[in-house]
């Protein structure tokens, strides 16, 4: 059990909605900035978006062609692994279901990639039914490099790491691959109402 | 379930506050014992947990300030004036007080000790406490490996560890004032920048890993710099502090 820390007693927040804190979360107004290395800036000339692994035929769109996909525009909160938590980000962009679409899929898991070298792992049924995008505006603007610009991934219901910054491409796998923070000790999957930060938890 | 050490999980430990030193007048550091800590590399951070009476928790991530072979585990945390976890540490906390710790986590940011060539350590503020961390653990394991450290603080009343810094016999220590510096100082003033960074960083064919700590702004600028000036951006690892009240 937990022990009380003498003289601590914390500063709640009465205008915040407790439901929508997750466990060991703050609420915070600001966007920290998180990444293990320099901001990539790569050109939207040279910028491809490409799906490919263990399917039919992979596939890949450049920009100009990327952003002229379906796009539907999401308000949601978000959860760093760090503890902060934000609500109500709006954002812009196309979701993985409808770059699915019509792909015939051998694998359970996807490798998300990105300029830098960064990965993250994540079983495919956490970027369909809805419930993941690929963005490239945040607060009707077009997202910041330090955000993950021209383009991140967005999987809201994942701690944050997950929504992969800079991110190229959707590899599937036919076996879990850990990505970056992943084989660092950070958890498989990332539910911030279950609190995985960490292996084991 | 502090002090219950499961295989493959972090838990919860319970750390005994023994030493407190105030290091600026924003900072402080606090040195537990921490029955069943298990050891750490250079470069990581903990999670540290506090319950209040009513069992409200809060939680905060901290970088660790000790070299893995010191006999305690330190944490160097600035007071954030609005925070909900920093002020405690800084101003309310006690020798004997107990909080909870999880850790060590990370696994990127931190000293290689395989990397035989140059490391070039750059510090914004309290961006210093992993670094400081990295010095401790090369004087104790790998002396003979060349480090420069730039550490950039607003004035020279805000550099933390300022006599253990001045006392690294083999380390090229570089600070950087960008609001007040001493009247006779004639080293750089301002913050960092390409420039700056091109005169004083190693250069890049020098082979150098880079760990550059500090708020956002100024290591969004330090790594754009280093990679302008030719460092490849997998050289660069970085670490950045958002708020952490």
């Amino acid at each position: 059990m937990s022990f009380v820390s003498r003289g601590f007693h914390g500063r709640r927040r009465p205008d915040v909605d407790p439901a929508r804190i997750p466990p060991g979360q703050y609420l915070e107004s600001d966007f920290p900035v998180l990444s293990a290395g320099p901001t990539p800036h790569t050109p939207l000339a040279d910028w491809t978006f490409t799906v490919g692994g263990a399917l039919d035929a992979p596939r890949s769109w450049p920009w100009a062609r990327f952003v002229e996909l379906p796009a539907q525009e999401i308000t949601v909160d978000i959860h760093c692994v760090t503890k902060w938590t934000k609500l109500d980000t709006a954002w812009k962009g196309v979701a993985i279901d409808t770059l699915l679409d019509g792909v015939d899929i051998h694998g359970k898991w996807v490798t998300a990639f990105s300029d830098g070298g960064y990965t993250t792992n994540l079983p495919l049924e956490d970027l369909t039914g809805g419930r993941a995008w690929v963005a490239y505006e945040y607060g009707g603007e077009p997202l910041h490099p330090e955000h993950g610009g021209p383009a991140r991934l967005l999987v809201p219901h994942l701690y944050f790491w997950k929504s992969a910054k800079w991110v190229r491409g959707l590899t599937i796998t036919l076996e879990d691959e850990p990505g970056f923070w992943e084989g660092y000790g950070y958890h498989d999957r990332g539910d911030p109402w279950r609190e995985q930060r960490y292996q084991g938890d | 379930m502090a002090g219950t050490a499961l295989p493959g999980r972090l838990s919860w430990l319970a750390a005994t506050a023994v030493e407190l030193r105030t290091e600026t007048a924003r900072t402080r550091s606090i040195s537990f014992e921490v029955p069943g800590w298990e050891g750490h590399r250079a470069g990581q951070h903990v999670d540290v947990r506090l319950t209040a009476p009513d069992g409200y928790q809060a939680q905060r991530s901290y970088s660790i300030a000790s070299a893995p072979g010191d006999p305690l585990l330190t944490l160097t945390v600035e007071r954030i004036e609005d925070g909900e976890v920093s002020p405690y540490l800084v101003d309310e906390l006690r020798e004997g007080d107990r909080i909870e710790l999880r850790g060590p986590i990370g696994g990127y940011f931190v000293w290689q000790d395989a990397h035989r060539g140059a490391v070039l350590l750059l510090a914004g503020g309290s961006g210093i406490v992993p670094l400081r961390s990295m010095l401790r653990h090369r004087a104790a394991s790998a002396p003979g490996t060349p480090v420069r450290l730039l550490y950039s603080s607003r004035s020279p009343s805000e550099v933390i560890y300022r006599h253990e810094l001045a006392a690294l016999a083999d380390v090229d220590v570089r600070l950087v004032y960008t609001r007040e510096w001493p009247r006779d100082w004639e080293g750089h003033r301002g913050r960092i920048d390409a420039a700056l960074l091109a005169a004083e960083a190693w250069a890049p064919d020098e082979d150098p890993i880079t760990f550059v700590c500090g708020p956002n702004g100024f290591v969004e600028t330090a790594a754009s710099a280093l990679v302008a000036n030719g460092h490849p951006p997998l050289s660069v690892r970085t670490e950045r502090f958002g708020p952490s009240g």
